[in-house]
């Protein structure tokens, strides 16, 4: 990535995420908003970053694979095992990235 | 006469500004939790950002600018996925549309004063600053200087988010090719322990379960196009499920009720 396009695209997250916090909280009182769009909300962090981790599984290589000698599969299945169980961000990333390295030394 | 005014005057200042430094280290003070929790999370996204192919510069305008941890990791990973600059901005915009929430819920607090809090406030608006504002506004009737306890709360995650992300960065640049194998997977394993703990009725699961193979299905449109397809089928499907749920409760909702 040049210097340019970095720029442009900090300045567009800084300017999106700027003009998300600010106008909302200044109209407030004034506006009200739909609840269909606040309940809609909710889901936007779980589809978001499920579309992020799917493919990274299933797909490491950029095609399906099924296999036991997928560590990201088999690692991913881990970590989302370890964070049902203990709900704790840091365990999960500790404990599944263990784990990952522990299953590519093995299959490799 | 004039004297005496004078000096009541400037007592009746010290003392508001007294209040004001008290609101604004109980802000702090509320914060520190929070700001612990945050302290892998910074470092791992400077870790991650640097080895996406971001500039260490980049890397931590961004944490300055942006200041949106979550919408930071999705970013840096979209980069290192190759998507478009004008996909990223856009994923960005819809990972922090809930701040949106958060600025409405937190503004009737905040309306009596000049415009320029609010400006100011908005941009330091997180998760965690906006969890413990709310709870203390919630717990008094009428909240003193609650534009000073969030200016606390603020200058605590933000000082520790720039702080975290330049150790991030630094560890990122010297453990480079030891930790490049490792680093998709533990952007994964950290979306992983994020979203898992979400996951606590069954329009979250379906949701999420429909953004999943939605992802897999739709991976191979252009710019990684289908990584947002995906999302938005996943959040249409969770709004979908949470109206079918209460049309007709199932077993669990109806219990529930009981």
């Amino acid at each position: 990535m040049t210097a340019t396009m970095e720029i442009v695209l900090i300045g567009g997250m800084a300017l999106v995420t700027y003009l998300i916090r600010y106008p909302v909280m200044s109209l407030v009182g004034r506006v009200q908003l739909p609840e269909r769009f606040i309940q809609a909300l909710k889901y936007v962090p779980v589809a978001v970053l499920t579309a992020i981790i799917a493919p990274a599984m299933l797909l490491p290589q950029g095609r399906l694979d099924l296999s036991l000698t997928n560590a990201s599969l088999l690692g991913g299945i881990a970590a989302i095992g370890i964070a049902a169980l203990t709900k704790n961000l840091l365990i999960t990333i500790v404990g599944g990235l263990l784990i990952f390295f522990l299953l590519q030394a093995l299959l490799v | 006469m004039f004297l005496y005014a004078y000096s009541q005057m400037l007592q009746k200042h010290a003392i508001l500004r007294a209040m004001q430094r008290q609101a604004f280290i109980q802000g702090a003070r509320d914060t520190i939790p929070l700001v612990l929790g945050a302290i892998p999370f910074g470092i791992v996204y400077g870790a991650l950002a640097i080895n996406s192919g971001l500039s260490g510069e980049a890397a931590f305008a961004m944490s300055a600018l942006v200041y949106a941890g979550s919408a930071q990791f999705i970013a840096a990973g979209l980069v290192a996925e190759g998507v478009s600059i004008a996909l990223i901005i856009l994923t960005t915009f819809v990972v922090n549309l809930r701040h949106m929430l958060y600025a409405a819920s937190v503004g009737p607090f905040l309306k009596h004063l000049p415009e320029s809090w609010r400006a100011t406030l908005a941009f330091f608006l997180t998760d965690e600053t906006y969890a413990v504002s709310i709870i203390q506004f919630a717990k008094e009737d009428r909240s003193e200087h609650p534009e000073w306890y969030m200016a606390g709360s603020s200058a605590a995650m933000y000082i520790n988010w720039q702080i975290c992300t330049l150790i991030g960065i630094v560890a990122g640049q010297r453990f480079e090719n030891a930790i490049e194998l490792g680093l998709d997977f533990a952007m994964v394993v950290t979306f992983i322990g994020l979203v898992v703990p979400l996951i606590i009725t069954r329009p979250m699961l379906a949701s999420a379960l429909s953004a999943a193979v939605s992802s897999i299905l739709l991976n191979g449109l252009p710019n990684r196009a289908g990584l947002l397809i995906a999302a938005l089928i996943g959040v249409a499907v969770g709004v979908i499920a949470e109206m079918l749920q209460k049309d007709s409760p199932s077993p669990i909702a109806s219990e529930a009720q009981s």
